[in-house]
């Protein structure tokens, strides 16, 4: 039964299975992949702390309020390595890499956030 | 009174009927439950192919499009955007039908014919959406995996449509 079916493909329609495979796979590169950010921007309080690349791995302290955080980039990501503050949620957040992507810890007042050529929205309304 | 008389040829009732089992797979699809909205296995379309290929493009077309209205009035949609959808798609879809129709007998058969109708209809519908009903560039997110219910459905319904015509 299974064979019966697939002796109804010519070549041609192999060509096309195939070419449309490919069409998804390029579509799903190209729409998904979401922009990869190139600077990293540091806020402490209401100033910003430093603008860095991300292209070379280096951890950076930034004293707030409460102590000194930790900041780590590595191979075009950035995470809060360590914080003194007590709730922790800019660490669990994790490792950022697209652009629009931020990390706030309030306690210690120090924001990152990654920036691309262009500046995306936050939020669009209508 | 006078009454008035429409005289229907051999065509006119051939397209009538086919029409008709179009809309019945068409109506058939809409009460099964779709995990996405707006992916559906296109049956109808089964319908279209297998016209285009036991008469000719015109009969085709007339089937198509006979469906898309018919079934938006049994629906109630009429002129909504769902039967809007519907017919960006199906015109899409034949207008693919009509190109890919030339291609080469010999090495393209119904599912090449079908998987360029079935992404076509995507086509039309997703160029309705971003142009008339969500103006906005989030729309490309979805592209990717309403192509790829797409080219399954459409390897699908070209499969069902070879195995038709050659019983028939």
């Amino acid at each position: 039964m299974k064979s019966a079916y697939f002796k109804r493909l010519l070549p041609g329609d192999y060509l096309v299975v195939l070419l449309g495979l490919l069409l998804v796979v390029y579509l799903f590169k190209t729409l998904w992949h979401g922009e990869h950010a190139a600077k990293l921007e540091i806020r402490q309080g209401d100033q910003v702390f430093a603008t860095l690349s991300l292209d070379q791995d280096r951890v950076i302290q930034v004293v707030g309020p409460l102590g000194t955080s930790k900041i780590e980039i590595k191979q075009g990501k950035v995470r809060f390595l360590s914080s003194p503050c007590s709730n922790q949620y800019c660490v669990h957040q994790g490792w950022l890499h697209h652009v629009g992507q931020a990390a706030i810890c309030l306690p210690n007042r120090v924001s990152l956030e990654l920036l691309g050529a262009k500046k995306a929205y936050d939020s669009l309304n209508y | 009174m006078k009454t008035l008389k429409i005289h229907t040829t051999e065509d006119d009732h051939r397209i009538a009927k086919l029409a008709a089992l179009a809309i019945g797979l068409h109506l058939i699809e809409a009460v099964v439950p779709s995990p996405l909205p707006g992916v559906k296995p296109g049956i109808a379309n089964i319908v279209t192919l297998y016209v285009l290929y036991r008469f000719d493009f015109a009969t085709a077309a007339w089937v198509s499009l006979l469906r898309v209205f018919a079934s938006s009035l049994l629906f109630g949609n009429f002129l909504s955007p769902t039967f809007a959808l519907s017919l960006s798609g199906a015109v899409l879809s034949l207008l693919a039908l009509c190109l890919a129709q030339y291609l080469p007998k010999r090495y393209f058969g119904p599912v090449s014919l079908s998987i360029f109708a079935a992404l076509a209809h995507m086509v039309g519908q997703l160029l309705l959406v971003r142009f008339w009903l969500i103006p906005h560039a989030g729309v490309a997110y979805l592209i990717p995996v309403f192509m790829v219910a797409a080219l399954l459905f459409g390897l699908l319904n070209g499969l069902i449509t070879s195995a038709l015509l050659k019983k028939a």
